[in-house]
């Protein structure tokens, strides 16, 4: 019987894993053999989805990536019937207690898992995440049974020993929270999950929800202990569908298992956990808001304090924990404080996983000690821009951080460094930029974000995010559109009180959306004020991406009259006769770029 | 969804839920995957189940992106405006989807085939650019492939599994 392990999360799935999953059993059907196929998380190598992991009769793991339907079954002739391992795509052996096989490089030499710490992400991609055995089989519970013989104050020193800070953005220590927690004396308190990763362009929460989810369970578990809490909620957002099925099902197999619902543990502790779907509302990732959210009211934020350690849910004492902080939890208390304390950096210690997106090679999810520079992240794992592009900057901590451009790729990650240079950690989303960027479009992406995010109770986020996004509207827009002479200076009065507004914005809000909005203007402003001129002095856009600010032309050298633009362009503002050179009518141009791109000959040029 | 599917009646759909506000959002999640969106007379039906007003259900159900006040089409495409996806492209890919289906955002194809809509993000960020269609995810996108797509369901008037 060989075992077959198929990396089934959202990323996997979209990319074909099932059907790789059926390949493996039709093969395994026609040769009549027998073969098990596991489906795991994420191993964040996202690149070389599908990923499939092949067991040999010895007992080996072998990975490999981009496995289609098409070559599963090629791949298990090679390595389960001709016992032939170097093949396209292969991407390494698994370290688990066999002699290695020689000359198959260990996963972990591979260059994108090279400089990566896997502490949290230990078990995702390489462990069935629905079996709660195999999770009990790589030190599942450990933790929660060492809590058990701890006392609440013991858990939350061993918690602040460790130096864990909340990994959801703000980074306040755990073991503080937790500890004003535990002295709210009520004989109700609540510990809440947050898995509502709103933040657009991150993935961390999805994946370890998906590749471990017992995890997130078990560090709430422990939380719950540490506070005194016998209840806790998971408030997961709904466009992650398979988190929430596997949190159900985990759920239920606890409660079968006499870990929830039971007194467990010499102090007879009982816990129960249930699951909260999310409705799509970026500002119920505030603490307060998501509180609302879970009481059924529209999910706005309330003025702090009394702090929810203190006055939370129900009016209850709560804490409110991100995944990746929960799932660090159950980790530390089974190793102890030093294993996670030993890493990082003075007040940042630990690890981070970050979600590698945008402009970069390997896109997928990392997992880094504090302390890496950020060339590392981008270079070394990441493995640089594709195309051979320049880099530009990261944007780093969503729609409340900030641009990083390439002078400060050296800095050192941690909270306080990213601080320095107006970004934050944010939940860790890290979208790479290159050339083809345009940091204007990107400011104006993120506050048109902001602006239909925004919950609408105080002024300033709520109209003050609305006119700076419409002075950044105005700034990417064409003349044409004002020709009015007053609409012109008034156009030109918003731009210089640009920065000014940002800084009210930042000062005058509510909660943290607010008070971070403006974020990504000011720090785009700080690295990138030439390219903010060059669209309002020169009305050019240097990365060529502001619609409004571009001319098509075409070559007369170059265009052979194909017509093929004409009958492409969705205006008809190409005129021109069979034959013989083309041209576009500018006032008619839409800046589709149609024509730019069916042109076979590249004789539409845009500038 | 099918519109062939025979659909339970409201009562038997929210009789499971407590009488609580805690539980609005639920309900109103569980009324939605079950006729598609949240009409009038749903609302009105909730508001007297849970004994709250209406215009406090409204308020709810419009504070959330998830929530749908009209009927969606039978094969509801919803773009991912995430950060990597915008980066990616995923506005063009969005122009070319209203230009292909002839409907703008928060709309419904006259023949109530398609619909189409935006999300946050979709957290499958590495494939970008993205989009989900009737739950299942597709990555990696271009407007070929995205042609082809949509030229395969509008001729089988499904999505295949």
């Amino acid at each position: 019987m060989n075992k077959i392990f198929i990396g089934m999360g959202t990323c996997g799935l979209a990319t074909g894993a099932g059907h790789v999953k059926t390949a493996v059993e039709k093969w395994a059907a026609a040769r009549d053999m027998k073969v098990v196929v596991t489906p795991t998380g994420c191993i964040g190598y996202c690149k070389a989805e599908p990923i499939m992991d092949v067991v040999t009769d010895d007992g080996h793991r072998v990975s490999y990536g981009n496995v289609t339907a098409d070559v599963a079954g090629f791949i298990l002739d090679e390595v389960l019937v001709r016992k032939n391992y170097k093949l396209d795509g292969l991407l390494g052996q698994f370290k688990n207690g066999t002699t290695p096989l020689p000359g198959i490089p260990m996963i972990e030499e591979h260059p994108y898992f090279r400089k990566q710490v896997k502490y949290v992400l230990r078990n995702c991609g390489v462990i069935d995440p629905e079996s709660l055995m195999d999770y009990r089989a790589h030190g599942g519970f450990k933790g929660f049974e060492r809590a058990m013989g701890m006392s609440s104050e013991q858990v939350i020193q061993e918690i602040t020993r460790s130096g864990l800070r909340g990994r959801g953005g703000s980074g306040f220590p755990a073991g503080k929270k937790w500890e004003l927690a535990l002295a709210s004396k009520n004989a109700k308190k609540y510990v809440i999950c947050n898995a509502d990763e709103g933040d657009p362009g991150a993935f961390m929460d999805r994946s370890i929800l998906e590749g471990d989810t017992y995890a997130v369970l078990e560090g709430m578990m422990v939380a719950g202990y540490a506070i005194g809490a016998d209840e806790g909620i998971i408030y997961c957002r709904a466009e992650y569908p398979l988190a929430i099925e596997r949190i159900k099902k985990a759920i239920e197999v606890l409660k079968s298992e006499g870990l929830l619902d039971a007194p467990v543990g010499p102090a007879g502790f009982q816990f129960k956990l249930r699951i909260k779907m999310g409705a799509g509302a970026f500002v119920c990732g505030e603490e307060t808001a998501l509180m609302a959210s879970v009481e059924g009211r529209r999910g706005m934020p309330r003025p702090r304090p009394p702090f929810p350690s203190v006055e939370g849910l129900f009016q209850k004492p709560t804490i409110v924990n991100n995944v990746e902080t929960m799932a660090n939890v159950s980790h530390i208390m089974r190793e102890g404080a030093q294993s996670f304390s030993s890493m990082g950096t003075q007040n940042s210690k630990g690890t981070k996983v970050f979600a590698l997106t945008g402009k970069v090679a390997n896109a997928g999810l990392v997992e880094v000690p504090m302390g890496i520079t950020l060339r590392e992240i981008v270079f070394d794992i990441g493995g640089g821009i594709p195309g051979g592009k320049a880099f530009k900057a990261v944007q780093i901590g969503g729609p409340s951080g900030g641009c990083i451009p390439a002078e400060h790729l050296d800095i050192k990650i941690d909270y306080e460094s990213l601080k320095s240079v107006g970004a934050i950690m944010g939940s860790g989303g890290l979208v790479v930029m290159d050339e083809d960027t345009c940091m204007v479009d990107m400011a104006r992406y993120f506050l048109a974000f902001i602006t239909s995010e925004s919950c609408g109770k105080c002024i300033p986020c709520r109209e003050g995010t609305q006119r700076l996004y419409e002075i950044l509207d105005s700034i990417v827009s064409p003349y044409t559109k004002m020709a009015d002479e007053e609409e012109n200076l008034l156009r030109f009065n918003r731009v210089l009180n640009m920065e000014s507004l940002a800084q009210v914005i930042k000062d005058t809000s509510l909660c943290g959306l607010g008070q971070s909005a403006p974020n990504p203007v000011l720090s785009t402003l700080r690295f990138f004020r030439k390219e903010y001129e060059a669209h309002i002095y020169d009305r050019k856009c240097p990365a060529h991406q502001c619609k409004g600010l571009l001319t098509f032309s075409i070559d007369t050298n170059a265009c052979t009259g194909c017509t093929l633009c004409a009958k492409k362009c969705p205006t008809s503002a190409i005129v021109g006769e069979k034959k013989k050179a083309h041209y576009i009518v500018d006032e008619k141009c839409i800046r589709c770029g149609t024509c730019h791109d069916v042109c076979r000959f590249d004789a539409v040029s845009v500038s | 969804m099918e519109t062939t599917q025979q659909t339970r009646p409201i009562d038997e759909v929210i009789a499971k839920y407590p009488k609580a506000r805690e539980h609005l959002i639920s309900i109103l999640q569980e009324v939605q995957a079950e006729y598609g969106f949240l009409s009038t007379e749903s609302i009105n039906r909730i508001s007297s189940y849970l004994n709250l007003p209406s215009s406090k259900i409204f308020g709810v159900a419009t504070f959330y992106n998830q929530f749908k006040l009209n009927a969606p089409g039978r094969i509801q495409v919803a773009i991912c405006r995430g950060t990597a996806c915008h980066v990616k492209g995923s506005l063009n890919l969005l122009d070319s989807c209203r230009q292909l289906l002839g409907i703008e955002v928060g709309q419904t194809s006259k023949d109530g085939l398609f619909s189409l809509e935006t999300v946050a993000c979709l957290g499958c960020c590495s494939i970008a650019p993205a989009m989900m269609v009737n739950g299942q995810f597709f990555g990696r996108l271009d407007k070929k492939k995205l042609e082809y797509l949509i030229e395969t369901w509008r001729a089988s008037g499904r999505v295949e599994e």
